[in-house]
């Protein structure tokens, strides 16, 4: 099928400078079912997108954006001239940036289970589904998605693109684990991977938070099993308490020392429990907004993804492996070449974090490049533009790709063995 | 390209694993994979170095070599490189039994703090040397572990670590491609005092 080109404007603003301009969603509906990892089925799907660039005649220059908990299909341009702000890796794609749409087709699709338009909790149960009432939203009848199914939809629209090779698959945080799983499953598919800020897997102290999210949504008394969009109740307070935790994890003591320290509101106790503190203001406003964006059982499901992550699962049957060993056995049959970035005050998934999947890849002779890249905003500093992180990123992607030689033990020379011993001043 | 990084490719096999710590801007790395054919990666800590690697298509791991390789399996390499970086890490006596432990042969180049031109500095003037392979003030040189041939050697001698090659580096150039025989002979017999660069190739003994 050819490509369409409605997503695809010239800039008509000064805002819109070095910008992808004015971009128009699109969706593509699959009416297959699809299988997924809880042993349940979706009848059938939407997937909305967003393509940046022009895709070349041999469809090589290809590169697939995979969005994290909050993200959505929404990564570059503005979607009217009148957007307060444009798409959320804005600084990161565009004409000339790290991931320049004048190079390259840049594709981004907001994954089912999500909130923003493709197939999830807040969509109508179709006739054809086996689950929940037909014409009423899913809810909390929406199966539980794994980051795997999301890369099997992901791979289901890269063939209806007609993109049977992506140049690159890139993402960040959860997009990260998406972009790893990626080479996993599909590795004759992406010849880079770009994995950032991100984690093998949760650690116990990540699904503790995750846990406290889910618990602050379920114990809310409007969020009504799920089915609150029938009851015409809304889990409000939930979502703020969830995004309030969620938000501490993604920045650090430093950035909120210097950004608050302990400045208070009115400039004076005032011995009760309203906001008094600008953290407190400040994080309240932040779930507020979050609040209205979003929807609860999306939060839910999100987390749970983030939580069953696992990727060695699938690819290891020895549970007595150690994580390096189950994960360098994961990577073995990757094919392409890796870049890894953390951040140094990232304590959500840390730089040791990305080291293990460096180390892993290593331990496989793999082709990987890793940075840690010094940034004051911890785990949101993949969202930033820091001109080392979008360098790294820029080189990777325009780099020329040395094909993987196999590698073969060679003997070392060891007729070498005529040394010289001169005597030494 | 650097000599020493020429010469030290002389010694490299074709295809092998390499391992290049202190790899700069990856140009040695980039040589080796191009000519030899050679796989591995480079490990560095200056950005702008990590990033023009990366840009080179080279695999750049960000590690500062003072937190050791012990992320690196035993032998995994056939040989690990570090040119003009021993003198500049913490413990060189500890890297470079590690680089012994994750390669079969390490290559390492550095600067010789006996050539004649420093001793003059230092024993005539009686200022630090500063010189084209020592080109820092005394107060901002990242060089803190500097040695010699000799000093080198007697390090090797301790640690059973065997010496396979030796070349000796003048104006950086190899004594014997520059100099009429007799100068390069003379170089050859003396490089603690005559040659400014140190390139060695080891092995753990057996």
């Amino acid at each position: 099928m050819s490509i369409p080109s409605s997503t695809r404007s010239t800039p008509i603003d000064p805002k819109f400078a070095n910008s992808v301009g004015i971009v128009t969603p699109q969706t593509m509906h699959f009416d297959t079912p699809l299988a997924l990892e809880c042993n349940r089925t979706l009848p059938e799907f939407d997937l909305v997108y967003e393509t940046y660039g022009e895709l070349n005649a041999d469809k090589s220059n290809a590169v697939l954006i995979c969005h994290a908990l909050s993200g959505s299909h929404h990564a570059a341009g503005w979607h009217s001239a009148e957007d307060e702000k444009p798409g959320w890796w804005d600084n990161m794609i565009g004409p000339g940036k790290a991931i320049d749409t004048t190079r390259y087709f840049v594709v981004c699709l907001n994954n089912i289970g999500s909130c923003h338009g493709s197939t999830g909790p807040t969509t109508p149960v179709p006739e054809s589904s086996a689950d929940g009432t037909p014409g009423k939203p899913y809810g909390p009848d929406f199966p539980l998605i794994t980051i795997k199914d999301w890369v099997k939809t992901q791979a289901m629209l890269s063939d209806r693109l007609g993109i049977q090779v992506w140049h690159a698959v890139v993402g960040g945080s959860m997009g990260g684990m998406q972009a790893l799983q990626w080479s996993v499953d599909y590795p004759e598919r992406l010849k880079r991977c770009v994995i950032i800020a991100s984690t093998p897997k949760l650690s116990a102290q990540n699904i503790a938070f995750n846990e406290v999210a889910r618990q602050s949504i379920l114990s809310d008394p409007d969020f009504n099993q799920g089915r609150y969009l029938e009851a015409g109740t809304y889990p409000r307070r939930g979502l703020i308490l969830a995004r309030m935790v969620g938000h501490i994890t993604y920045l650090t003591e430093d950035a909120m020392k210097s950004k608050f320290g302990r400045d208070l509101k009115s400039g004076k106790f005032m011995y009760g429990y309203d906001v008094e503190f600008q953290v407190e203001s400040y994080l309240r406003y932040q779930g507020e907004r979050f609040s209205k964006n979003f929807d609860a059982n999306t939060y839910l499901l999100m987390t749970k993804a983030l939580d069953y992550f696992d990727p060695t699962r699938d690819y290891v049957s020895d549970d007595t492996l150690s994580d390096l060993e189950a994960l360098k056995q994961t990577f073995k049959h990757t094919r392409c070449q890796f870049l890894v970035v953390s951040f140094t005050t990232d304590w959500r998934f840390a730089p040791a974090r990305s080291q293990e999947i460096v180390d892993a890849l290593m331990a496989n002779d793999k082709q990987v490049s890793y940075v840690n890249v010094d940034a004051p905003h911890g785990h949101d500093s993949f969202l930033f533009d820091i001109p080392r992180y979008m360098g790294a990123i820029k080189g990777f992607l325009n780099a020329p790709f040395l094909s993987q030689k196999q590698q073969t033990a060679t003997d070392v020379n060891t007729d070498a063995k005529s040394r010289t011993q001169e005597s030494l001043t | 390209m650097r000599l020493d990084h020429e010469l030290a490719k002389q010694w490299i096999s074709p295809h092998s694993r390499v391992l290049d710590l202190g790899c700069g801007d990856g140009s040695l790395l980039e040589q080796m994979q191009h000519s030899l054919g050679v796989t591995g990666y480079g490990l560095e800590l200056d950005e702008e170095h990590i990033n023009q690697g990366i840009a080179k298509g080279l695999n750049i791991i960000e590690q500062d070599l003072n937190d050791g390789l012990a992320r690196f399996a035993d032998n995994s390499f056939d040989t690990v490189v570090m040119a003009r970086a021993l003198q500049a890490v913490k413990s060189p006596d500890t890297l470079l039994l590690d680089m012994l432990r994750v390669g079969r042969e390490a290559i390492i180049t550095f600067p010789n703090f006996a050539h004649w031109q420093n001793r003059l500095h230092l024993g005539l003037k009686g200022l630090m040397p500063v010189s084209e392979a020592l080109p820092y003030e005394w107060y901002n040189t990242p060089n803190i572990h500097l040695c010699t041939f000799k000093d080198f050697e007697k390090l090797c001698a301790d640690n059973d670590i065997d010496i396979i090659n030796r070349f000796a580096v003048t104006d950086s150039s190899p004594a014997s491609k520059k100099y009429s025989p007799f100068m390069a002979s003379l170089i050859r017999k003396a490089p603690n005092l005559l040659a400014d660069v140190a390139i060695y190739r080891v092995t753990k003994s057996k």
